[in-house]
């Protein structure tokens, strides 16, 4: 599933830009390496592919319903890590573009949930051990069908914890995740079926081609899961820093989850930063299976150093107020608020059809050419 | 002053698996030659122009291109003489946009940037596309297409053209606009078609490709008159050449 | 949604794209940050603001003016891709149940309130995505990405996958069409076939790589691709961007909606 921004913060959007763009530059870095030029050429057309055989349908035995490919996975296996995670931005870029697909800010997100996982983790750390010793149809279908499983996971449990971290979704954390991780489950299990099959159907047609290129460009398992653990940490840690400077200063990101995790609008003394973030995870996570975020209590106007933007957000005189308590709203602002809102609307209407308007009458005539095909 | 020559000696090429492709083919072809290479499907017409710019070596025998004699180390400077046109204009069209397209040759070829202006905008012009220049590939027609691929391999100002089906996929229009273009060249032309009245028409010579060997070699009024010949390679008289059958 | 729209679909995106208009002129890095600056600002409103996001239509209004978009297709694109977030969002009612707001005596809750705001903020933020692909073609936009620092590698791959979408959704298309035409009802378009299908594809598309590859390797490729230098900061876009920066800054600072609205109120 895609994230979409509408459910995103700034902290969150940006911290998961960040995060994929540093991979972005690192993949980068690595394929300058050694790089077989024959790649370029197979990346952009295997992007495309992947794009196209996106949009084919298929039915699911047994359910009746349509499916569609990831491809993540395929992509990993014949183009290793490194590329695939850079075709695998790519058609995300296209998607978010051309098709809206969950939106631009959202995009950083996407990339992560749907290209880490596969390329960094499903990949080397078991499809690659269990395809190693000796490749038959039987294994790489287990192994498809366990990589690509702990990838929709990961990824689904990602875009869970995007959509707490942000705070505009009310969905508690065990419903969303009661909500994901079986949808993904079977999601999973189908895509291992059509990725074992497509790699099999390849396998027969070109054998070459799985030894030649996978081989040289995949990652050889002890040395680089080091590696890539420590790149975790390193992004975690990097991660936790941004997001908890977002949060002393935007109080609407992170210490809304901190107040619902906590159930204290503010940390206490002394615990602030990653250490008290962590540890209020910590303490949540303890409670899983029949927990909710929610703590209906009401919550003190929380101090938030004179932001402006609060006040803007209810037309408050209160210049401290917080968005997230529950305003007293009189009657008297939403009916100010409606009408503000109509003729807004309204003045944005007339400007639009406006120069709507002078344009076709300006006699001035479009470019004649024609872009279509000649 | 003109060394522009291709020279195959007893060339055969064998692919990975075993199959002999060329079994021994000797042609000699000099400065300002437009030759015609015709042929049944798989009798080696494609492999034969494979070999024209080095994208695959002989496995035994000699091909000398200018001065040089083709291998691993003289492909990358025979590529400055010898431009490849290839059947589908979708597999040489790889740059966002016409103008990307045409300069790529010459950016590859270390020029400054005024010159390469000058090389895209001459190229797009000879073939009729200047206006086409910021559009991307995907907008264009088939013979739009065609034209530029032309462009792209024109902008490096090679001696030797080789072409691959150039006139399939095309419709009368352009088909002829094509033939006009290419009998104002000047330069050596090698072109493998079906299309024998194309090659009738812009081409002097012609050679017959069967299994692999040449089987005939001569002035395409000669070569492509003689029906048995034809008949034998799978091919027809050019249909110019043919009494109408709708009595 | 099936093969055929999507594909129209992604053609008509493409073409307007290549319009001439005062929004199309402007610089592609210009229209990147406008829109990333505006997404990132719509997005930070916190969960219950409506008012101070309705300033905000002014930017996709202006747009569709100026740029002269068809307002009906860009939205009938947002209503179809709105599913997740909707489906998401409408679980803010459901747990969020404590009246806000008092809307002519009818008791709105706070999760209905949550609820709007994220269909507002969605129709913002994707509207504006589809405005920016619809004004810039997509290699402009690419050029741009690379002026502002993304790889180069990362850049020739979006560029070369650009190039081949239309190519390979075309012949993914006539296997599809051929699928379709044998295929009654359900039958004929099972998981094995469709592997076939793909499968084939695949092979294909590896074969075209090849070719692709030796017309590079004709023309002199040697492997690094070279961009032609394209510039075109003008003053409009510096005007543009700092009146976008100005005026996302004023809407985001203040509750311009209230403040009109109070103003009505005191005359009527």
């Amino acid at each position: 599933m895609h994230m979409s921004d509408a459910l995103l913060s700034p902290a969150v959007g940006i911290t998961f830009w960040a995060g994929t763009l540093g991979t972005i530059a690192y993949c980068s870095k690595k394929m300058k390496e050694n790089l077989d030029e024959k790649l370029i050429p197979l990346m952009g057309v295997t992007g495309a592919f992947i794009f196209a055989a996106q949009m084919v349908n298929f039915t699911i035995p047994g359910t009746g319903s349509s499916g569609h490919l990831g491809g993540g996975m395929i992509l990993t296996i014949i183009l290793g890590p490194y590329a695939a995670f850079i075709v695998m931005a790519s058609v995300l870029t296209i998607q978010a573009l051309f098709f809206a697909d969950g939106g631009l800010l959202a995009l950083g997100c996407n990339i992560w949930n749907l290209g880490i996982y596969p390329c960094f983790i499903g990949y080397p750390l078991i499809y690659k051990p269990i395809v190693q010793k000796g490749m038959n149809s039987k294994k790489i279908l287990v192994a498809s069908l366990l990589a690509i499983f702990v990838g929709l996971q990961l990824g689904a449990f990602s875009v869970v914890l995007e959509t707490l971290f942000s705070g505009r979704s009310e969905l508690p954390f065990g419903t969303f995740v009661l909500l994901m991780q079986p949808i993904h489950l079977a999601i999973g299990v189908v895509e291992g079926f059509i990725t074992a099959g497509v790699i099999n159907f390849v396998k027969a047609s070109m054998p070459e081609l799985l030894e030649s290129i996978a081989e040289t460009k995949a990652l050889s398992p002890e040395i680089k899961v080091r590696k890539i653990v420590l790149a975790f940490l390193v992004i975690a840690i990097i991660t936790g820093g941004i997001v908890s400077w977002f949060a002393s200063s935007n109080p609407d990101g992170l210490e809304w989850s901190i107040e619902r995790v906590y159930g204290k609008p503010e940390l206490p003394e002394h615990e602030t930063g990653i250490v008290a973030l962590l540890r209020a995870v910590q303490e949540r996570t303890a409670f899983l299976p029949d927990y909710t975020f929610k703590k209906k209590e009401t919550h003190k106007e929380q101090e938030t150093a004179g932001k402006e933007e609060m006040a803007s957000a209810k037309g408050e005189e209160a210049p401290d107020s917080d968005a997230n308590a529950w305003p007293n709203v009189e009657a008297g602002t939403s009916v100010s608020g409606i009408l503000g809102s109509i003729m807004m609307f309204g003045l944005v209407f007339l400007i639009g059809f406006g120069i709507k308007a002078i344009r076709k009458k300006g006699a001035h005539a479009p470019n004649g050419t024609s872009y279509l095909k000649g | 002053m003109s060394h522009h020559i291709i020279d195959f000696k007893d060339v055969v090429f064998r692919y990975p698996d075993g199959t002999e492709a060329l079994k021994g083919v000797s042609f000699r072809i000099t400065h300002g030659e437009s030759v015609g290479i015709v042929g049944a499907n798989g009798a080696g017409k494609s492999t034969l122009l494979l070999q024209m710019n080095g994208y695959i070596l002989p496995s035994s025998g000699l091909i000398n291109i200018g001065d040089l004699e083709l291998t691993k180390k003289s492909r990358q400077e025979i590529r400055k003489k010898v431009g490849v046109v290839f059947q589908n204009p979708d597999d040489q069209l790889f740059m966002p946009t016409v103008y990307d397209d045409v300069a790529f040759g010459p950016l590859n070829l270390g020029m400054t940037a005024e010159r390469v202006v000058d090389r895209v905008n001459s190229a797009l012009q000879t073939v009729g596309c200047f206006d086409l220049r910021e559009k991307p590939p995907h907008h264009l027609s088939g013979g739009q297409k065609r034209a530029v691929a032309i462009a792209t391999v024109l902008a490096m100002e090679p001696d030797i053209l080789v072409m691959d089906e150039p006139s399939s996929d095309l419709d009368p229009k352009s088909r002829r606009y094509l033939i006009r273009l290419l009998r104002g060249f000047k330069h050596t032309k090698i072109i493998a078609s079906h299309d024998l009245d194309f090659i009738l028409e812009v081409c002097e010579r012609c050679l017959v490709i069967r299994d692999g060997r040449i089987v005939a070699d001569g002035p395409v009024s000669d070569i492509l008159t003689k029906q048995s010949l034809l008949e034998e390679n799978n091919l027809e008289l050019p249909l110019s050449l043919q009494k109408t059958r709708m009595q | 949604m099936d093969f055929d729209k999507e594909y129209f679909n992604l053609g008509l995106l493409d073409t307007l794209s290549y319009k001439d208009t005062v929004i199309h002129r402007l610089d592609p890095r210009t229209k990147v940050i406008a829109t990333f600056a505006f997404i990132v600002t719509v997005v930070s409103f916190p969960k219950y603001e409506i008012a101070g996001l309705i300033p905000f239509f002014l930017f996709p209004a202006l747009i569709f003016s100026l740029g002269d978009i068809p307002v009906w297709f860009i939205l009938k694109k947002v209503l179809v891709v709105s599913v997740f977030a909707v489906f998401i969002g409408i679980f803010n009612p459901l747990f969020d149940t404590r009246v806000m707001v008092n809307l002519f005596g009818i008791p709105v809750s706070g999760g209905w309130v949550s609820f709007f705001s994220i269909l507002l903020k969605f129709f913002l933020t994707i509207c504006s995505a589809l405005l920016l692909i619809s004004t810039t073609s997509f290699p402009g936009i690419c050029h741009a990405l690379r002026k502002l620092g993304i790889p180069e590698i990362f850049i020739s791959q979006l560029l070369f996958l650009y190039r081949y979408i239309f190519v390979l959704i075309e012949e993914t298309l006539r296997m599809v069409r051929a699928r379709d035409l044998r295929s009654f009802g359900k039958r004929g378009q099972g998981m094995s076939i469709f592997i076939n299908l793909i499968g084939t594809l695949f092979v294909k598309t590896i074969e075209r790589a090849e070719r692709i590859y030796h017309a590079m390797l004709s023309r002199g490729f040697s492997g690094t691709i070279h961009h032609i230098k394209r510039d075109h900061l003008r003053k409009a876009d510096f005007a543009c961007l700092s009146v976008t920066g100005v005026f996302l800054i004023l809407f985001r600072t203040y509750d311009l909606v209230n403040l009109i609205g109070r103003q009505a109120e005191r005359m009527f």
